[in-house]
Parts: C-alpha cells; structure tokens; sequence
C-alpha cells in the first residue's frame, strides 16, 4: 500500500512539473491561466486560516493582497524614484530592491496590517467581523486610489506600472530560459515559482492545523465559549490568525505584482475578496483538498470558458460577451453547488463527525 | 452656517434613503440571522424597472403630469421586485435554512452577482439619465436650498416609515413577525407560520428597497446596473450601527450615517486644507462603524445579548 502512495505521488509531482511545458505549446495564455489558479490557490489557503480554521468570516481580505502587491510595487518600479528626488539620489540607478527584501517587509506589512484591523475588532460577533473587515478593504482601495496628492505615493487609479520581474539567483523570470534548443517561456518560469510556493504554503498550512496552535483555532471555531472555557487565550489566538492569514495574502500580492509587471487599484475591489471567500467556502471550508478544488474551479474554469464562449455570442448577437457569461456561471456556481452541497464540494470528513454519533 | 444646514438636508435626504434599505436587511437578519447580500440588488432592479416604466408611460401617455407617472412607475416597481425577492428567498435562501451559516451567505453573494449579470444583460451597461419628473425649481429656504425631489423623498420616507411601525407593532402579522425573531420554535408552537413570517418579511423589505431604488435613482438622476452596491453596504452599515435586528436602530443608523457623511464631506476640505478631498466620503461610513463597534460592539440600539452557544 504504501508503495503505491509513493508511486501516486511520484505521478502526480511528474505531471505538475510537465503541465505548463504541454500547455506551453497551446501558447502561453493557457501557462498564464495556471499561473492565476496557483496564485488564487495561495491566497485562498491563507484565507482558509482565517475563515476555514477559526471561523472568523473575513470579507476584506484582498486588502492584505494589496498591500503586499503595492509593496513590492513601490519598491521596484521607477515610480518613486520619479516622484522623489530624494529617493532618486539615494538610488541613481533606481530602486530594483532584492526579492528577499521586498517580500519579507511585504508579508511582515500585511501581517501587521492584520494585527492592528484585528485588535480592535475581534471581539465582534461573527457577522460584524464580516462587515467591519468589508470596510477596511474599501478603505485601503480608497486609499490607493487617492494617495496620488498632495503626495503622489500609489499613483492613483493610474497605477503602478514597469515593475520589476521577479528574479531569484540571478535567474530572471521576466524572460525565457534557453536551455539548448529548448526554451521555457517565461510564464512557465512563473509557474514552478508559484507551484513551489503553494507546496510550502500547504505544508505549513498542514501543519498549522493539527498543531496545537491549529486545534486551538478549531475550537475557537466550533465553540468559543467553551474554548474558552478551557483556558485558551481566545484573542490572542484569533489575531494571529488573522496576522498568519494576511501575511499568505501579503506574500501572494508581492507575487501578483511582480507577475503582472502593472497594478492599479482596480485589481483589490471587493468583489475580489468576495470571490476568495467563494472558493474557500465551495472548496470545502477547513479542508485543504477541497480548498484547493475550489481555488481551481472559480478560477481557472471561468477563463477557459472565455475561450469556448466565442460562438455562444454569435448565438446571442453579442448580448452575452464572455465577461459577462463568465459572471453569470460563477454566480451560478456558488448557488447551485451550494444548493446541493451546503457543505462544500469537498468537505472535511472529519468535520462534524461528533454530531452524527451523538 | 449655510454650508451647514445645506449639508443637514443633504445628509437627511441621503439618510432616509439608507434607512428605508437598511430596515430591509434588519428584519431579514433579525429573522433568519442572514446577511442578505442580494438587498441592494432590489433597489437596483426597482430603479432600473420603474425606468423603462416611464419611458413606456410618457410614450403612451404623453399628456399625464409627472407625479402621476412617478407614483405609477413606483408602484410597477415594487410589484417587480416583492416577486424578486420573494423568488429569492424561496430558491436561494430557503432550503439552506439548517445548513452551515456560511451557505447562505455564498449563495446570498452568488445571487446578488447574478442579479447584476441579468441586469446588465437586459437593461444593457451604459448609464441611463433617469428622467426628473417633479419640478426642477430648487425652493430656497434662507439660504437653503432643496429641491422638490428631495422633499418628495423626506416626505415618501417618514410615511413608509410610519406605516411600517403600524404595520410591525399593531397587527396581527407583525405580532407574529416579533415572536418569529425572538424565537422561531417557540413562535411555531403559538401557531405563527415561520416560512409565511419570512416571506413577508423578504415581500416588506423588497417594497422598501424598490421605494429606495427609485427615489435615489430621482435623486442622481442616473441609474444603473451596478448602482445597487454601493447604497447596499452603506444600508447595511446604518443597520449595523443602529444595532442590527432592531427596527428603530435601522432608522436612526441609516439617518445618522447620511448625516456623517454629508456633514464630514462638507467640511473636511477646509480642516485639512484641501488634503483630504471629498471623494474620502465612502470611507467615513466604515470608520465610524469601526469606532462605534469598538466602543459599542452591538451597536446604538442593540440589546447586549449573551453569545448563544
């Protein structure tokens, strides 16, 4: 038995590293497609802590996103070296900070950012959380889009843009890699990127949870009276949920950022968070597989049905363009795959199990 | 001073017309403790529906005088959206009522993206002017300028708000709307019909929500397929802050809320010396929500009630 779960692994890991190479060959808009299911699988892991692990409905969480992606935006593109004389002498040939500085202070940033929308506001019952968390990430996009005077830090709704590549050890990922007479696009490079990060998010994300800390969390979910009750110390378990979540969110915007090369206020609207929110609770709330399923599905699939929906407009007489069919299947989804399977489409076995044998 | 009591009106104006949404959302989470996402979706469709009515209506009847024309439309309105809502709550909301509390939600979301979709699909995306059908001359009040529109809104707010008190405190079905929210077993065993209760309650609050939509359509003069967002949040931020699940928290909430703004949007130009501009507005509602949650974490009006287990 054991042998054969290796072998599945083994199978598995062999087609993740090959996807993008085949799908390389379809052009590189199939390996972008990967490349934002594996973001949005990251952001919905770290929102899985927050929501999935101690319950705590948070409906803002793009903010965090943002944060990372305008750290990591302010910090390597020409913008404020621009606006700054000061920061332009300090740095003639411009700020093209490290990686391992930008997404460190970036993660730590939103972490913190987190902490202090936690502290105030944790000891809410669950549906204020939910509208309190809603505001602050209005706020930040208000903010971001607004912060372009007196002092021009974000740029406005016009967005920061010529950012940096990511580049690790020199290798560039901003551009193929040749390797005899075969090359990697540069999308593909991404997405090992990406894939490796999900691997690490997941691993912590699986060890979080059947740590202490993670049944903590889990009990505070199911019952926070009673968890407190055993003498957990509730409010400083929910903030560094809410502090470990954002963090992931920090992370994955430094990513999206130095992915797309353009970020503008437009990219972090509610309707974003909600969607995270979305994918979790399809997936199947706590439950890593499912969240991961669910992260895939209302991202990937709606994008390849941009492709599929050409004829269907013909059809319509360009009533339903793809944008708006994509819209009006994700809205399907979430009802009807919540309708049959309140619980999620993947839902933990083990959740519940106490109430059945009751 | 003028600039003050210019900013009163506007922000009473705007006020009423988040009361009258927030009182939606209110009853429906006093009830089934569901956010209802979908609410400002309502208002949208009853903004846009009693547009295309009276484009019918003017061609069909040009001579009628506008406030006929606004009464009628009004009314296709709330017809329009009391079979949404109702439809909403029995397709969507009603079979999830066991379920985890999450369900709901989501699908609450889901439906209030596909509302937008269909909307969008029917009525097309472009903006569309929203005809002024009252009389366009301001009245000038010493100084303080309002127009009919707005009184027609002050007055068409505290008369629905009237007949809703009536209406929750001395009959028989808002008898049985008060049990149901205290305690829907215990009101099923007295002989209250929840899900009759509920769906009242989802035919109440999409009369209001149409009433909203229209009158903030008149107000802007412009309507939409995405217009239903924005006063849906504030809405729902008015009912959080008066104390959610409390009808005259949702009213005193959504006024003060519009008076916040209106007030705050005046005047913080000339405290921060042009720093902070009024396009800071949407953000006020949220940071007085934080501030108030944090000092007062039910709300104004909320009863300060043991978590339940």
């Amino acid at each position: 038995m054991k042998n054969n779960k290796t072998l599945q692994y083994i199978l598995i890991g062999a087609a993740l590293i090959a996807l993008p190479l085949i799908l390389q060959m379809f052009g590189n808009a199939w390996v972008r497609i990967a490349d934002m299911a594996l973001l949005y699988i990251l952001l919905a892991i770290g929102l899985n802590i927050v929501v999935g692990y101690a319950g705590l409905l948070d409906l803002g969480y793009v903010a965090f996103f943002a944060v990372g992606a305008y750290m990591y935006g302010l910090l390597s593109s020409p913008h404020l070296t621009n606006t700054f004389a000061w920061i332009a002498a300090a740095y003639p040939n411009g700020m093209h900070m490290p990686i391992w500085l930008i997404v460190p202070v970036g993660a730590a940033l939103a972490g913190l950012f987190g902490m202090l929308l936690g502290a105030p506001t944790l000891k809410l019952r669950g549906d204020y959380l939910a509208i309190v968390t809603l505001g602050f990430g209005e706020i930040i996009r208000v903010f971001m889009n607004n912060l372009d005077h007196p002092v021009n830090i974000t740029n406005g709704p016009k967005g920061l843009d010529q950012i940096d590549p990511i580049s690790i050890f020199g290798l560039n990922l901003g551009k193929k890699l040749v390797i005899g007479d075969f090359e990697i696009a540069s999308v593909s490079l991404y997405y090992y990127l990406f894939l490796s990060l999900v691997l690490v998010t997941i691993l912590i994300s699986h060890r979080l949870e059947i740590s202490r800390i993670g049944r903590a969390w889990m009990a505070i979910r199911e019952d926070e009276i009673a968890a407190k009750a055993m003498g957990l110390n509730t409010r400083n378990l929910k903030l560094l949920a809410f502090g470990m979540g954002a963090t992931f969110g920090g992370v994955s915007g430094a990513m999206f950022a130095g992915f797309q090369g353009f970020i503008s206020p437009e990219s972090f609207s509610l309707m974003e968070s909600v969607m995270i929110v979305a994918m979790v609770v399809l997936g199947g709330l706590g439950y890593l597989p499912g969240v991961i399923l669910g992260a895939i599905l209302l991202s990937a699939l709606p994008e390849v049905l941009r492709y599929v929906a050409g004829p269907l407009q013909e059809m319509t007489g360009g009533r339903l363009d793809s944008a708006i069919l994509r819209q009006l299947l994700v809205a399907l989804a979430m009802i009807v795959i919540m309708l049959m399977r309140p619980r999620g489409l993947w839902p933990s076995p083990e959740h519940g199990k106490s109430l059945k044998t009751k | 001073m003028d600039v003050f009591f210019q900013q009163v009106i506007n922000g009473l104006v705007m006020g009423s017309m988040y009361a009258l949404v927030a009182l939606g959302y209110t009853m429906v989470y006093g009830i089934i403790n569901l956010i209802n996402f979908a609410h400002g979706e309502v208002l949208m469709v009853g903004a846009l529906t009693s547009w295309s009515a009276i484009g019918m209506m003017r061609d069909a009847m040009p001579g009628a005088p506008g406030w006929v024309i606004l009464i009628l439309a009004t009314l296709i309105a709330c017809v329009v959206a009391v079979v949404l809502n109702y439809s909403i709550e029995k397709i969507a909301y009603r079979p999830l009522r066991n379920s985890p509390k999450l369900a709901p939600l989501i699908t609450a979301i889901g439906m209030s993206i596909l509302l937008q979709t269909l909307a969008m699909i029917i009525w097309k995306p472009n903006y569309k002017a929203y005809p002024t059908l009252l009389s366009s001359t301001p009245i000038n009040m010493g100084g303080v300028v309002i127009t009919p529109t707005q009184v027609m809104i002050l007055g068409v707010t505290a008369v629905s708000l009237a007949i809703l008190m009536w209406l929750v405190n001395y009959t028989r079905l808002g008898r049985a709307m008060r049990a149901t929210a205290e305690n829907p077993r215990v009101a099923g065993l007295m002989g209250v019909k929840p899900d009759m209760v509920i769906s009242a309650t989802f035919v109440i609050g999409a009369i209001l929500a149409a009433i909203a939509g229209v009158m903030y359509a008149s107000n802007y003069g412009t309507a939409q397929h995405a217009m239903g967002f924005l006063p849906g949040l504030k809405a729902f931020t008015a009912a959080v802050f008066g104390g959610i699940g409390n009808l005259s928290g949702a009213v005193i909430g959504g006024i003060l809320l519009g008076l916040i703004e209106a007030i705050g949007s005046g005047y913080i130009g000339h405290l921060t010396g042009g720093v902070l501009g009024s396009h800071y507005t949407d953000i006020f509602a949220f940071i007085v929500l934080i501030i108030v949650l944090t000092l007062r974490p039910s709300g104004l009006m909320g009863e300060r009630v043991a978590d339940r287990a």
